[in-house]
């Protein structure tokens, strides 16, 4: 395995195999989300409690699990960075932060808008809504420290660092959070029962699903091929590349 | 495999920031006044009722130990580090993440056994009833090895910025959370006469995990600024 994966290392290597993919994968995200959101948001039936107003699950549900997994995805690359010092996956952090914190705050956003006319109120200090603020505050960190050394390997190891601390904290946060909302007021909560969901709108969310996984990973890319351009400004190889455009 | 030099660095490395924090008791000392200020904040913020303040006591307190212990947090290791102190620390044969524990060690018993020992006057401030206090003192002194322990790994990423103190209070306060639900957990129960055995074996867990695998982030941190 390592004879295939180690060229990656070379920051051009990695450029030319996301340059590759990445077509592929904006041309998967764009199919799969039209056809999920236009398929969820016209033609799945309505719910027989929430009518319509269910259908926002079709972006928050994806944008909730997508914006844990992109943390998962950046303490991954975080790991590597630390024990292999690759340079490409100290700048995967920077390019993955901004786009799980922008998924964390779709989720938020949605959630409330959802919230509104179901729960009667924007925001309500529920266990989930709050792990998830809580996992927006550690993006921030994240990019915070990232942002803050001047040497920018050293910004990227101590994030590295803070992300791996985050990810064995974030179990611990989610499970202290869910516990403190039983334990005060477990009542006047309505947490949603969610009823194992008809196939009819089970199809349409697991295509919007799909959709924002390889929305993630699109942008992730694009922003990786960003960020290898502006660290290898000097080499010969990305200036033919900006040239070339 | 603690061997005799181990133990002897790591005593040393001890009574030196507890002679540097005794030789500048100003530096020990601003954390619990600010602390002491801040609960004096709220009985005017909330008015004076006992009602209330007791029904609030324990997460004021908490909230205010967590902003106290991030104070003195910048200061940990960067005097060390401009001195060169750390440097030493590093080319030590035995291992960083060791020596660091000792100084965690002595900024908790700077930082988090005066807050111990003050916290009956603050349960006494804020009319905790009396079945809270010793949940009160249990839970701070289960929980501020924690907070110390990650605070160490805060200062110790953020050694080579600038004006670190507020990006301090930025990673770390979401690291805090568990700590202060269970902290504040426990005290309500205890106050309203309920087991808070559960509660305080969390909180010990917490601490225990924390300082088991912060030593190795700190290492790291330290390393990666030393370098």
């Amino acid at each position: 395995m390592w004879r295939w994966l180690h060229p990656y290392a070379k920051p051009e290597a990695t450029y030319r195999l996301v340059e590759k993919l990445l077509p592929w994968f904006a041309a998967l995200t764009f199919i799969s989300l039209v056809v999920g959101v236009v398929w969820g948001l016209a033609f799945a039936p309505a719910d027989y409690q929430q009518g319509d107003s269910y259908r926002i699950i079709f972006l928050h549900v994806p944008a909730a699990i997508f914006s844990m997994g992109a943390y998962a995805g950046m303490a991954i690359m975080g790991g590597i960075a630390l024990i292999w010092q690759i340079k490409t996956a100290e700048w995967s952090i920077p390019a993955i932060a901004p786009v799980g914190a922008a998924l964390t705050v779709v989720a938020l956003l949605t959630g409330a808008i959802w919230g509104k006319p179901m729960w009667g109120t924007w925001w309500i200090w529920d266990a989930r809504l709050t792990s998830e603020l809580i996992l927006l505050f550690l993006y921030i960190g994240v990019m915070a420290l990232y942002f803050a050394f001047d040497d920018a390997r050293t910004g990227a190891k101590a994030a590295a660092i803070l992300s791996l601390v985050g990810v064995i904290n974030l179990p611990i946060i989610h499970y202290s959070v869910e516990w403190w909302n039983t334990l005060h007021q477990g009542a006047t909560i309505t947490k949603f029962e969610r009823p194992s969901i008809a196939t009819s709108m089970l199809i349409p969310l697991l295509i919007c699903l799909a959709g924002f996984l390889f929305l993630t990973i699109s942008l992730v890319m694009m922003r990786l091929k960003n960020e290898i351009l502006r660290h290898e400004l000097g080499r010969p190889w990305a200036q033919q590349e900006l040239e070339k455009n | 495999m603690i061997n005799a030099s181990m133990r002897q660095v790591w005593l040393a490395v001890l009574k030196r920031d507890l002679r540097i924090a005794a030789r500048r008791r100003s530096d020990a000392l601003n954390p619990l006044l600010f602390l002491l200020m801040v609960v004096t904040l709220f009985p005017l913020g909330v008015g004076p009722g006992p009602d209330i303040l007791a029904r609030i006591a324990p997460g004021i307190i908490w909230v205010a130990a967590l902003l106290a212990s991030l104070l003195g947090l910048e200061r940990l290791f960067k005097d060390d580090f401009q001195d060169g102190t750390l440097e030493q620390l590093c080319l030590l044969p035995q291992p960083l993440a060791f020596t660091t524990t000792a100084k965690v060690m002595a900024h908790w018993l700077l930082t988090g056994l005066p807050l111990v020992i003050l916290s009956p006057l603050l349960a006494l401030l804020l009319s905790l009833p009396m079945q809270g206090w010793w949940a009160l003192a249990l839970s701070l002194l289960l929980g501020t090895p924690a907070l110390s322990a990650l605070g160490a790994i805060g200062a110790a990423l953020t050694l080579q910025v600038q004006r670190g103190s507020s990006l301090i209070s930025l990673i770390l306060i979401p690291l805090f959370i568990p700590l202060l639900i269970f902290a504040t957990a426990a005290v309500e129960n205890a106050s309203m006469g309920l087991a808070v055995h559960g509660q305080l074996a969390i909180l010990a867990a917490i601490s225990v995990l924390t300082i088991t695998l912060s030593p190795l982030a700190i290492a790291a941190g330290i390393k990666m600024s030393v370098n």
